[in-house]
């Protein structure tokens, strides 16, 4: 269940980081930062409602978390989805503009480091929580035992995904954001409005972010190492899911989600971080396009 | 007495500029001459410094290494083991698109500060590797000629370093370099096969890497895995971008300016703010590098020393 879990959370973020390498042409070294922020912000607007509604931070029903949480998480998709579309029109949309897209990569690296650092200077190191309270887990059956708010969390992953899969598949934008990532140059000779297209990647991008942002920061703690620490196992699910598919994604952060689980099972906690690098590393040599990807 | 401070303090700084400048021309290699992007820079930073303090630290109470070999042979035996590590890396990603390379690389780092933290038995875990012999040990009780003694040595094997590139880069061997950086088609309808040319600077670069570690776990005489983070790749791609990606003098200037504004940003902090803050002000100095590095990026993509 923590496999699927980690896995859910991992497969937002991979889903930014896949749509940004598909549309932009480059892979996002800023992307955990936007998951960080994101829980940043949900964490000062939960703190803000609850301070200006009684009660509104009392546990709601079976869960942990008042519907100030959830209020404020949605909230901060919004925020977070435009903070990560002014990144782009601060630094991004200007080197693009040069036409040098490796240096993007390492805008990319800087500003992750620069936000990340910023964090910290403005919130100290110091972990934050969202809810004080403790849960019991309850067995589902099958000797798997879940708390409700992991079960409220999957819930709510799966329909983030679904709406983003029908959007991605079956309207008029996702079939833009489409023809975009096989060929700007082309889409935009048929009539796509690209930078349209480009804000509204971002857009989706750093909303997903924000949603594992507070997943992860309920589930352990708010911290401004918290995305970084997560860039890897998503690069490493994009990859394997095949870079631009949506399902793709869904599939590599469950599988990278579910053997960082059978590591602290069999190997050990401290081995953990490790599993992302090795099965990217397993991709690149088997089958460098992904489960999903098309071939190149 | 106070002159004498400043003369040690200022050697200090310069011979930790050019150890860290020796890894920017490595990261100049591959980056600049080769178009390689590399964001693994400490990690291979990392095994450098590991293996010379394996190699060289002699057996000792609390030493966790006891082979006491000559310093030479450890920074010699850093450049190797990096070397191959990045051969190794580059083997595996070269052929495929050039982000691979990237968050390849980017994994490697974060799985080698993973061994470090983890195989305490070779590394000392996250206490620390200490006990590293030291150059010139012998007169540590002079410090100012200690300090100044080792800036010569650091500067002797900077400018060989550079000398070397320098030949290098101007060999028939730089040029299919550089002709396949600018223009990959074209080289290989020559006859030249790219991903060879590109393993082999990717290796070269490596070793350097590996060579900045060694000495800096010479210079130290202590090495921990915090040394090895993100942070310090991105201080050595901020000096390489501010000093001119493709230039090795521009790699040195780099790593001098950079890490002199570090230092003095160090300084000013340290007097402003209260010992609890210093943590937040140490993001605040990353923040300062970080705009820097994104600002030079858009306006002066070239850096101050740009490649002729």
């Amino acid at each position: 269940m923590d496999g699927t879990l980690a896995g859910a959370m991992i497969a937002l973020g991979a889903i930014g980081v896949t749509l940004t390498y598909s549309v932009l042409q480059f892979s996002n070294f800023a992307h955990g930062e936007l998951i960080s922020i994101g829980a940043y912000i949900t964490y000062l607007i939960a703190a803000a409602i609850s301070a200006a509604v009684i009660g509104s931070s009392e546990a709601l029903a079976v869960f942990s978390f008042g519907w100030n949480v959830l209020l404020a998480g949605g909230v901060a998709m919004a925020l977070t989805g435009f903070l990560a579309w002014g990144l782009d029109w601060l630094l991004f949309a200007r080197l693009r503009a040069k036409g040098m897209a490796i240096t993007l990569v390492m805008a990319s690296f800087g500003a992750s480091m620069a936000l990340r650092a910023m964090l910290e200077l403005v919130f100290s190191s110091r972990p934050l929580y969202y809810t004080q309270e403790l849960q019991i887990a309850r067995a589902i059956g099958a000797g798997i035992l879940v708390t409700p708010d992991q079960l409220l969390l999957v819930a709510i992953t799966a329909t983030l995904v679904g709406l983003l899969y029908v959007m991605w598949a079956h309207t008029a934008l996702g079939r833009a954001m489409r023809a975009v990532s096989e060929n700007p140059a082309l889409a935009q000779v048929c009539g796509i409005d690209v930078p349209r297209v480009v804000r509204v990647t971002w857009y989706i991008g750093g909303a997903l972010a924000s949603a594992a942002g507070l997943m992860l920061g309920l589930l352990v703690q708010v911290r401004p190492q918290m995305g970084f620490e997560m860039l890897l196992p998503l690069f490493a699910a994009a990859i394997l899911g095949g870079i631009g598919s949506v399902p793709g994604a869904l599939c590599g952060g469950l599988i990278v989600g579910l053997s960082q689980a059978a590591t602290v099972q069999f190997i050990g906690a401290e081995w953990r971080a490790g599993v992302a690098f090795v099965i990217l590393l397993a991709v690149l040599l088997i089958r460098p396009n992904g489960l999903f990807g098309r071939r190149s | 007495m106070h002159v004498l401070g400043l003369i040690a303090y200022v050697s200090g700084f310069l011979s930790t500029a050019l150890m860290l400048g020796i890894a920017c021309m490595g990261l100049n290699m591959q980056w600049g001459k080769t178009g390689l992007f590399n964001v693994g820079v400490a990690g291979f930073m990392g095994i450098g410094a590991y293996t010379s303090a394996l190699l060289t630290t002699p057996a000792s109470a609390g030493a966790i290494s006891s082979l006491g070999l000559p310093i030479v042979v450890g920074c010699f035996g850093a450049m190797l083991v990096a070397g191959l590590g990045s051969l190794l890396v580059g083997a595996l990603t070269l052929r495929l698109r050039t982000d691979y390379l990237a968050i390849t690389t980017f994994g490697a780092a974060v799985m080698i500060q993973l061994v470090l933290l983890n195989a305490t038995r070779y590394t000392g875990g996250a206490l620390g590797f200490a006990f590293i012999p030291r150059p010139f040990a012998s007169i540590a009780d002079q410090p100012t000629l200690f300090a100044v003694l080792t800036l010569v040595l650091l500067a002797l094997i900077a400018f060989g370093v550079y000398s070397i590139l320098e030949q290098l880069v101007h060999s028939p061997w730089g040029r299919v370099l550089r002709a396949i950086r600018d223009d990959e088609t074209a080289a290989i309808s020559l006859g030249k096969n790219a991903t060879v040319y590109r393993l082999q600077a990717f290796g070269v670069g490596g070793a350097l890497m590996g060579l900045a570690g060694a000495l800096q776990a010479h210079l130290i005489g202590f090495i921990a895995p915090d040394d090895f983070q993100a942070s310090l790749t991105f201080q050595i791609w901020a000096m390489l971008v501010i000093g001119g990606s493709g230039s090795n003098a521009g790699a040195l200037l780099g790593s001098i300016v950079v890490w002199g504004i570090w230092s003095l940003t160090g300084i000013v902090t340290g007097s402003v703010f209260a010992a609890e803050d210093q943590a937040r002000a140490a993001a605040l100095r990353i923040v300062m590098i970080g705009v820097l590095l994104c600002v030079v990026l858009v306006r002066r993509p070239r850096g101050l020393l740009s490649e002729r």
